[in-house]
């Protein structure tokens, strides 16, 4: 049986791990390399890594780093930040990434999703959202897509920018919550459930994780296929295999050898 | 020395890192010559099946593929790779593909709308028989999947293992002689993944 994914997120920062709440008050927790290695020996599915600082600075992504992990780590993993051409993002694929993620780029220019798709394979081509809790009728889901580390508010409803990005040809589409990120109470049970019952292509749950529990509530009620895990995991309150452990005792299919 | 096939059909590296990491010397080729000097030969690939047929046929690779077959070189496919070994594919409005596997490659067709295709993830394979590259790999070990077409092999007797998707029973690892192909990648699966590579590359052809 296809088996739910844990992906721990690993924010970069001049080279170093680093977790803020919203954004802001960000701590280094560590180095990226070692770091991927310890979360792949110990069970993750797959890795992220976000180049937080790249997009601010107008410098491309640091791909010497990538190229290190990709020495190193033998499962998949995604790289996201400063990616601004497809040269870019096909030197990131060829230094081992097996996905790039794009999120205010494609929201910029939605034909780069196509773009993406069509040189790099969809399968390699990761949308991130940004979306935010907005009571207005021009948002029908409820939720509106930010960008520009939520400082900007696009105007786009969150459900119709997914699915434009699924016909545009995105592989994956990670629910990364505003209300929810860095709080640890808990996923963004509400949208990630719209979004994976309207789209054909895998959710990821991003944002909100602090228990096990919250994994197993967004995997039963929202039916994400894969959830990113943080601060639970960076600050060492839990291993990824005490919360497969728990995964696996609520019912839900997880990887257990590794 | 092993050559690692590559005739345009996505990213190649992630198969060069994991045997750099093994120690096993590998070159990433499209010259016929080098794949034929080479011990052994990997076939990966992701994409598209017509496309990769398009390839093969320019870069003049159908014929030094189907020789190094036939000299025994041990020989693995992954993924795209092991799909156009079929006969026929169902992609891109069906593909006549290289035929060395009697069989056909046909569409997941899920009745629940929740399972997403691609098939992106880990997933269990159930080993039907032993086979040198599985050695010390244990039965219902997961490897990490992306596709959204698999192998159906005409005869049973090429099934290694199988996995279970979509409402399928498909052959995730097949097996004939000196051709060994995995629907999953090896390359992206981890220490468990890492251990098949290792397999491979003192396997001597025979099983």
């Amino acid at each position: 049986m296809l088996t739910k994914r844990i992906i721990p997120c690993l924010d970069i920062r001049n080279r170093k791990v680093t977790k803020g709440v919203k954004f802001q008050n960000n701590i280094d927790l560590g180095d990226p390399v070692e770091m991927a290695v310890a979360y792949s020996d110990g069970g993750a599915d797959e890795l992220v890594f976000y180049d937080i600082t790249a997009s601010a600075e107008r410098r491309p992504i640091d791909i010497d780093m990538v190229r290190e992990i990709g020495k190193v780590v033998h499962i998949p993993f995604a790289v996201g930040g400063g990616l601004q051409t497809l040269d870019d993002m096909y030197n990131v694929l060829g230094a081992g990434a097996e996905k790039v993620s794009v999120n205010s780029l494609a929201v910029e220019n939605p034909q780069v999703i196509a773009e993406m798709s069509r040189v790099l394979g969809r399968q390699n081509v990761v949308l991130g959202m940004d979306p935010v809790k907005a009571n207005d009728p021009r948002f029908p889901s409820g939720y509106e897509i930010t960008t520009r580390g939520f400082r900007h508010h696009t105007g786009m409803d969150a459900l119709e920018w997914a699915k434009r990005a699924e016909d545009l040809g995105v592989g994956e589409i990670v629910v990364n919550s505003v209300d929810a990120d860095g709080t640890r109470e808990g996923f963004e049970l509400t949208l990630t459930k719209l979004i994976a019952t309207s789209v054909g292509i895998p959710v990821v749950a991003s944002g909100g994780a602090g228990v096990p529990q919250h994994l197993v509530d967004v995997f039963l009620e929202a039916h994400a296929d894969a959830a990113i895990v943080a601060s639970m995991v960076h600050m060492g309150h839990y291993t990824i295999a005490a919360i497969k452990d728990e995964l696996d005792r609520a019912g839900v299919p997880v990887r257990k050898k590794w | 020395m092993i050559a690692i096939v590559d005739y345009k059909a996505g990213n190649l590296t992630s198969v060069r890192l994991a045997l750099e990491d093994l120690g096993v010397p590998a070159v990433v080729t499209q010259d016929p010559d080098a794949i034929l000097a080479a011990d052994r030969v990997i076939f990966p690939g992701v994409g598209a099946a017509g496309a990769a047929m398009d390839h093969l046929t320019q870069l003049g690779l159908v014929s030094p593929l189907r020789q190094a077959l036939d000299q025994g070189k041990p020989f693995l496919g992954i993924c795209l790779g092991t799909q156009v070994i079929f006969e026929h594919s169902e992609e891109d409005g069906g593909v006549a593909c290289l035929g060395i596997v009697p069989g056909n490659v046909k569409r997941f067709n899920p009745s629940d709308p929740l399972c997403k295709i691609p098939q992106m993830g880990w997933n269990t394979a159930e080993i039907r028989r032993s086979h040198p590259i599985l050695e010390d790999i244990e039965d219902q070990s997961e490897f990490y999947f992306v596709h959204s077409y698999y192998p159906a092999p005409a005869d049973g007797a090429h099934v290694v293992a199988e996995t279970e998707y979509a409402d399928a029973r498909f052959a995730s690892v097949i097996g004939r002689d000196n051709l060994v192909a995995t629907q999953f990648h090896p390359e992206r699966s981890g220490r468990i993944g890492l251990a098949l590579l290792a397999n491979f590359s003192r396997w001597d052809g025979t099983c």
